[in-house]
């Protein structure tokens, strides 16, 4: 049996503004295996950037269990979850998020400078993580100098440049043009092929046909979960009542 | 936290932000050169005025005789104390505290002349411990009153720098022959130029000093104008202030805590008076220097603050490839010291190119003889180094500590 890289058990997450307590998560069971490709959709506001964020360490859930590699996530410090956020799971989004005045070759640059990975050997990692998303002769370019797709191939090789095992994406292609963002899907089926385990939301059909597995949330719950086909059938099922065979 | 990775990533950002940071540290400079250089003018002020003030001697007392305002033993009151020269000696005997003492004998307006040059200076007559209290000190190729004259009653005369300019001009005048009121006098001596910022017989600039046992031959005066003593041990003043009153006194018959009997002018204590006054001058104008540089100081914290609104997506995009609080607090807290300190050493280094150089200027003027030249102390560094670390670590904190608060989501939605 393949290894839980992923398991989460009655999650929750909500906010409060003011007076007003906003459920965003509303019990989430899941598991992901390692190596696993998959996507998640779902209309907005239905918690998929939430689920990300917790997924990626980046916010901690309300109530629940959150295991990542058998770790609970719950219980972790403020600099364990950044260590996370350095070495397990790479994290790339929809608006790039890059540091603007850093050229590409700096921005690749930051996280091994936080695993205190030594100059001549970060030097050696972004010129190959830069040629592995095809920008080789992009290095000195700040992000004003590249194109939506350049960038997000820069975030890309950011998100991978501590090896993570896990790379989510929210909304990876969403500020892209459809040959940037198919370009995009390539690396990250790539990725995928290559081992690792790739998590991406989307609301690009086209996109979530190509994972192994969709997720659908709405209003805060899994909706279906499952190959892409059987996940498409059983929404259909739901909405016409026809029993599936 | 690695200090590597902090020192990487924060030379990296500092580069980027070049003109926001030397706009705060140009504003930083000011804030030290103006505590500074305000500082250093108050030092200078205030040393000017110490050498000044030592113009009329160090740690010294004057004594005059007063009149009694109190009945004793059977006398009345208003019964004038004087002094004679047997006094001196009497006082020296019964108060071993006072190291240098000497009588004075004034005489205003005497005749003296030179040549055809004819002058109206005031004579003193005094003892040879006159000289050294008083900081009469000769020029080249001349020398003070000593005891051989005294005893000689040698007709030798000191004098003051302006009246052997009066005299003499630009002539050499020791070795010449002066008369005083009538009387051939050589001189011995001339006084170099000195600042006296305080006297109470005129300046010693326009005086001649002659023996006192030759001035008590030639005036045939009895009692002395007054008595200058010095005291061994500066702390000793109250002491000898209290002794004189028991032992003249004792010997002239008036009650010691007759205050009217005596007149006595503590110059130590009026020096620290004076010293006291001019700490206050340091410290009014290190108060208006300090509001500057903590003006300057909210200023870097208004920066610090604002640079972390801005860069609140920069913060978040850290955190969420791997940076720890502690990185996000070192940094901001690294940047507002280093922006401090880097304004506060260039203010420091400005400020002292202007002191040294104020120093060096040929100017020879009245008003710098009086207010000094600015100049910097240990002590300026010392409390600007000081203002300059809490100005910026408060600066600096408080930024830096919410930014390290934000969570990462947050930021990251910051637009």
């Amino acid at each position: 049996m393949a290894q839980n890289i992923i398991y989460m058990k009655q999650l929750r997450k909500s906010y409060t503004t003011g007076a007003v307590t906003f459920d965003a998560l509303k019990g989430i069971d899941m598991r992901v295996e390692r190596g696993e490709f998959i996507a998640v959709v779902g209309p907005s506001g239905s918690g998929k950037s939430t689920l990300m964020n917790i997924m990626g360490c980046l916010d901690i859930p309300s109530s629940g269990v959150y295991k990542l590699e058998d770790r609970l996530v719950n219980s972790l410090s403020s600099n364990e979850l950044a260590d996370i956020r350095n070495k397990k799971v790479g994290f790339v989004f929809q608006a790039f998020n890059l540091l603007p005045y850093a050229t590409a070759f700096e921005n690749i640059e930051v996280p091994l400078l936080f695993a205190r990975v030594t100059s001549k050997k970060r030097r050696t990692r972004v010129t190959e993580l830069l040629a592995q998303v095809g920008l080789a002769d992009k290095a000195n370019n700040k992000p004003t100098e590249m194109s939506g797709g350049e960038m997000q191939r820069v975030a890309i090789a950011r998100a991978l440049a501590n090896e993570p095992d896990i790379i989510l994406a929210d909304e990876p292609t969403g500020n892209l043009d459809s040959v940037s963002g198919g370009a995009i899907v390539a690396i990250f089926r790539e990725l995928w092929q290559s081992g690792k385990t790739v998590i991406i939301i989307t609301h690009d059909k086209s996109i979530a046909d190509q994972a192994q597995r969709i997720i659908r949330l709405k209003d805060g719950v899994i909706e279906t979960d499952g190959h892409p086909v059987e996940s498409r059938l059983r929404r259909l099922d739901s909405s016409t009542g026809v029993e599936l065979q | 936290m690695n200090i590597a990775t902090i020192y990487n990533v924060f030379i990296r950002d500092f580069r980027k932000q070049k003109k926001r940071i030397m706009l705060t540290l140009i504003a930083l400079s000011w804030g030290t050169i103006s505590i500074m250089v305000m500082l250093a003018f108050g030092e200078g002020l205030q040393r000017q005025l110490m050498i000044n003030r030592n113009g009329l001697g160090e740690g010294i007392g004057i004594l005059w005789g007063g009149q009694t305002s109190i009945p004793f033993e059977g006398l009345g009151k208003g019964r004038p104390i004087r002094f004679t020269s047997e006094d001196v000696d009497y006082i020296q005997k019964q108060i071993p505290e006072i190291g240098r003492i000497s009588g004075e004998f004034h005489r205003w307006d005497a005749a003296v002349k030179h040549e055809d040059n004819v002058v109206n200076e005031h004579v003193t007559g005094i003892d040879p411990d006159f000289e050294q209290m008083r900081n009469h000190i000769p020029k080249r190729g001349g020398r003070m009153i000593n005891q051989f004259d005294l005893d000689a009653r040698r007709r030798v005369a000191f004098l003051g720098d302006e009246t052997k300019k009066n005299l003499f001009g630009e002539e050499d005048a020791v070795g010449k022959r002066i008369f005083i009121d009538g009387v051939p006098f050589t001189v011995v001596g001339v006084m170099i130029h000195k600042l006296q910022m305080s006297s109470y017989s005129g300046e010693d600039a326009n005086q001649i000093a002659i023996p006192l046992t030759t001035f008590e031959s030639i005036y045939g005066y009895r009692y002395l104008g007054n008595i200058v003593y010095q005291a061994r041990d500066l702390s000793d003043m109250p002491a000898i202030e209290r002794k004189l009153y028991e032992t003249m006194g004792a010997k002239y018959r008036f009650d010691p805590k007759d205050d009217r009997a005596l007149s006595i002018w503590d110059y130590v204590e009026s020096a620290r008076e004076l010293y006291n006054l001019l700490f206050g001058v340091k410290i009014f104008l290190g108060v208006i220097g300090g509001l500057t540089l903590i003006i300057a100081g909210v200023g870097v914290a208004n920066i610090m603050y604002v640079s972390i609104k801005e860069r609140t997506r920069e913060i978040g995009i850290k955190m969420a490839v791997g940076a720890r609080r502690s990185y996000i607090l070192a940094q901001f807290l690294i940047e507002a010291l280093i922006i401090t300190f880097g304004g506060g050493f260039g203010g420091m280094t400005v400020s002292y190119i202007l002191t040294e150089g104020f120093q060096r200027l040929p100017i020879e003027s009245d008003v710098l003889e009086f207010m000094g030249r600015p100049t910097l102390s240990p002590e300026i560094g010392i409390a600007v180094v000081t203002i300059l670390g809490i100005v910026g670590i408060l600066a600096g904190l408080f930024p830096a500590m919410r930014a390290a608060r934000i969570s990462p989501v947050e930021s990251l939605r910051y637009e």
